[in-house]
Order: C-alpha cells, then structure tokens, then sequence
C-alpha cells in the first residue's frame, strides 16, 4: 500500500514567505499522527496544502487520494450559522462524494445520517437549526459530517479548541475508532497530555519539521525548546530561499 | 361588491389577466432568488446589479427603438458582464464582492449615461426607468414566462451547490469544485430575473419583487424551503393585491405593486411568527427545557 501523503520539500505560505519550509516526509497508511508546535508553526498552512486549498510554492505533495477524498476540518470554521439548515439536512452534506449535486438521499443514506449523529451523542438534535448549537454541539456535528464522509484520510485542525473535557473525551474516541479503522488521521493538537495518550506518532512543527517520529522519542524538552525559538514574523527583507533544509529561524 | 372591486377587472380587462399572469411568473422566477441574495447578504446585490443592467437596456433602445428583444440582449449583456466580472475579480484577488460590485457596476452606469446622452434622450426611456405591467403584449409575456421557466429549472439544479456554499463555503471547496460555477451562474439568474422584472416593474423597482417577500418569508419560516414557498406566494399576492389598488385608484402599477409587498412586510416585521416584533415583546412564558 503506498502512502496516503508524501512530502517531498514541500514549501507552503503566502505571498511567498514560507509557512511551512522544506518539509519532507511519508505518512503511512493507517498512521495517527499529531501535528504539534507554537501557533504560527504552520499547522493549519500545511493542512491547508493537504486538502489542496493552498498550493505548495516548491515541492509536492503526493497524495494516494484525491484531495477530494480527504475529510478536512478547518480550524475556523467558515459556518454561517444564521442560514436556515437543520442539523439533519447539514450533517447531510457529508455524503457529497456518494450524493453528489442530484443523488437523492434514500432511505439508507437517511438511516446513516441517523447513525453519524448517534455516535456523536446529538439525536434528537435533528431538526434544530445550527445556529441553535452550542460550540461542543458544533464541533459534535461536524465530527458527525467527517464521519459520514467516510474518508481514507482525515485532517482535523485544532479539533479540540475551545471543548469541555466531555465532548474531547467522546470526541477523541470517534478518533480512535477511525484509527481502528485503518484510516489515516492527522490532528493539529496543543494538548501534550493527549497527544502522549492517543496519538502514537507526532509530527514537531516549526515552520521546518523540528522532529518527526514516534511520540516519545519527539515529545522531549530539547525539541519543544527548538521550537518555541522559532520566529514568528515573516521577514520582510527575506532574500530567496536558497534551498538549505535547515529548519530556519526567520523567513 | 367585493367581487366588483377584485375580480370584475380580471374578468372585464384582457390587459388586467396579463398583467397578472405577467407578475405571476415574475413572482414564481424572482421570488427564490431573492431569497438566495438575502441568505448571502446579498440584498443590495440586486439593487446594483439593477444599475448595472439599465445602460445595457438603454443602448439595445438606442439602436433599435422600443424593441423588447434588443433591450432584453443589452440589458442581459450589460448585467452578465458587470456580474462575471465583479465575481471573477472577487475570486482571484483580495476585493471582497461587494466592492468589486461596486466598481463594476458604477463603470456600467457611467458608461450607459454617456451613450445615452451622446445620442439624444427620448422620453420612451421612461418605459424602461419604471416598466408598464399594464401594457404586457404576448411577445413580452412569454419572454417573461421562458425566463421565469429557466430559473426555476436552473436553480433546481445548482440548488446544492448553492446552499452549501452559503453555509459552509470551505466545505464545498473541498468536496467538489461546483461552488465557482454555482455562484457564477445564480448572479447569472439574478440578471435575468432584474431584466425579467424590468419590462414590468421597471428597472428600478424590478428588484422589489425579489426582495420584499424574501424579506416577508425571513419573518414566516425557519426552514429555507418553507422560505421559498412563502416568498413566491407572497410575490404573488403584492402582485395581485397591487394590481387591484393601481386599477381601482389609478397609481401606477408598478409602484402599486412594491406598495403592496412593502404593506405585507411591514405587517410581516410586526407580526411575523420568526422574530416578529409582536413575538419578541409577548414571547411567552420561557420553557422548562
């Protein structure tokens, strides 16, 4: 099998400073990774690159699926929660990919929308419209809606921002049980105590990959102070990158 | 005398049964749109596409008279462009919509004021500033029906695409690449529907029909379907209702028609069951869960 995402110098950003600079590396079938580092490490830049939102400015990401088939869910979530959609209807939208613009939505694809929103603990939610949704019940739904896409590979942004323990908790073992299900998960996550619990590769970010391995072996004190030297500001005097792979400390 | 005042002109008047079946169809094409520009915030959006569109609608009569098809073509190519462009230019820099808008349609208008009064003005031009619902002959009102025919086929088909893109733009980005064309194709619709409604509300009121009962069925329904049904239907009544009022008090038509959609809001924003103002001072006792 190969691997679902490779990174061969992959170089992401904006207007031409690097967000994410030289990145190389596979990530296997069936991994569940942690994506950790100090806010402005590129995190979310990178997921944007995976999903194929954002284009490398040198490198490639090689992807087994089509950005398509990834389930992706941003950090700030682009939600207006005043249109009128219940939940139902919402969590619908996942099954695009076998719905498309047409298909309808038939008794079994009705029973799996059911399911989507049990296993994340909001029946009886149905008919409420969104905007009538706390923040856990939000991010309920939305893990429901990945659920129902039913993705190979799944990229959750800061999944557990802003989430009481009860929800991360449930939340958490809809990641596991995808884990179980040989799908490839990468999560952008803050919390080390639940990256060492869960997650049993981390992926150290800093701009550059500062480490990439095996949680415990990346999850030490040298590395994590590696990466909160790094600086945050984009340089606006930068010279062009010459290509040195080096995780840089200004851009 | 109830039937005298409301069904007696209808049965008496061939003029009065097309201009209803006229609104008819303009409230059947125009009034899901306008739900759509108002669930995008794109109320205004109308109002300057409606700018947009009269220089079109100015040199298809400059050209050829008062001919409904060359003022049609203008106006649909004046539109498309300020929309395509507005929306391209949205898309592939940093201006947000309503600003690219902005600048396009002000270029539009510029432009057609020019040509206008390079060539002389004519007092016909007042027909296409506010419409004569009243004077609808066959050719005009089945250009109105095809119109009103072909958005509604047309929004039945990029309805998905559309609506997730107004809830979950980035979602849509990343399942499929239908949100650019759906968008591209509803200003499109908008367009035709502001020229639809031009013929017989005028450019400047033709919007009315679009927005208005949106407006009302924001206030009747929290579900989107239930929104359209109850714009359409309440399309239909101000046009019939307005209809009545012009042909028993001799105002206009088409002003009389907007007044009639404007009354419904109006009672709609003080009584409406979604948020009404009635509903918010006398909510009722709060629930025990």
């Amino acid at each position: 099998m190969t691997a679902p995402l490779a990174f061969r110098d992959v170089t992401l950003g904006y207007d031409r400073h690097p967000a994410v600079h030289h990145l190389n590396g596979e990530v296997a079938p069936g991994t569940l990774l942690a994506v950790i580092g100090p806010n402005g490490a590129g995190k979310s830049t990178l997921f944007r690159g995976i999903v194929g939102i954002l284009k490398p400015l040198s490198g490639t990401i090689a992807r087994s699926v089509k950005p398509r088939d990834i389930a992706y869910l941003p950090q700030s979530v682009d939600i207006d929660r005043t249109f009128p959609i219940s939940v139902f209807d919402f969590v619908g939208t996942g099954l695009w990919r076998s719905s498309g613009m047409f298909g309808g939505l038939g008794g079994q694809a009705r029973d799996r929308i059911t399911r989507a929103l049990a296993a994340v603990d909001l029946n009886g939610f149905e008919n409420r419209n969104i905007g009538t949704l706390s923040g856990g019940q939000m991010q309920r739904m939305l893990f429901a809606r990945v659920l129902l896409q039913d993705a190979r590979v799944i990229v959750l942004d800061e999944p557990f921002n802003a989430i009481d323990a009860r929800t991360t908790l449930d939340l958490i073992a809809l990641v596991r049980r995808w884990h179980g299900e040989q799908r490839t998960v990468l999560a952008a996550l803050h919390d080390m105590e639940m990256v060492r619990a869960h997650f049993p590769e981390t992926l150290l970010l800093a701009r550059g990959a500062v480490a990439w391995g095996p949680t415990a072996q990346v999850l030490t004190s040298d590395n994590l102070a590696e990466a909160r030297r790094m600086c945050e500001a984009f340089d606006d005097t930068a010279t062009a990158c010459a290509g040195d792979h080096q995780p840089s400390q200004a851009a | 005398m109830l039937y005298d005042a409301l069904i007696a002109p209808f049965v008496d008047f061939e003029f009065m049964r097309r201009a209803l079946a006229g609104v008819i169809a303009l409230a059947l094409g125009g009034a899901p749109i306008g739900v759509f520009l108002m669930l995008r915030r794109m109320s205004l959006v109308g109002d300057a596409m409606a700018h947009a569109i009269l220089p079109g609608a100015a040199v298809g009569f400059l050209f050829s008279g008062l001919n409904l098809f060359a003022m049609t073509f203008g106006g649909l190519i004046a539109g498309f462009s300020v929309a395509l462009l507005a929306g391209l230019v949205s898309r592939v820099t940093v201006i947000k919509e309503d600003a690219s808008l902005a600048a396009f349609y002000l270029v539009s208008l510029a432009l057609g004021v020019t040509i206008v009064s390079m060539h002389g003005t004519n007092i016909d031009l007042l027909h296409v500033l506010f419409g004569n619902i009243l004077a609808l002959d066959d050719p005009t009102l089945l250009v109105i029906a095809f119109n009103a025919t072909i958005t509604l086929v047309v929004m039945a088909v990029i309805y998905r695409p559309l609506v997730i893109e107004c809830v979950d733009p980035v979602f849509l980005r990343t399942v499929s690449r239908a949100g650019a064309p759906a968008h591209l194709v509803f200003l499109a619709l908008v367009v035709v529907n502001l020229v639809n409604g031009f013929h017989a509300l005028g450019t400047l009121l033709a919007v009315g029909l679009m927005i208005l009962p949106a407006g009302i069925a924001r206030f009747w329904s929290r579900d989107i379907t239930g929104m359209m049904l109850i714009s359409v239907a309440s399309a239909m009544v101000a046009g019939y209702g307005g209809l009545v009022i012009s042909f028993q008090t001799k105002v206009p038509s088409g002003p009389a028609i907007i007044l009639a959609a404007a009354a419904l809001y109006v009672f709609s924003v003080f009584f409406g069951s979604v948020s009404g103002l009635a509903r918010q001072l006398f909510p009722g006792r709060h629930l025990e869960a």
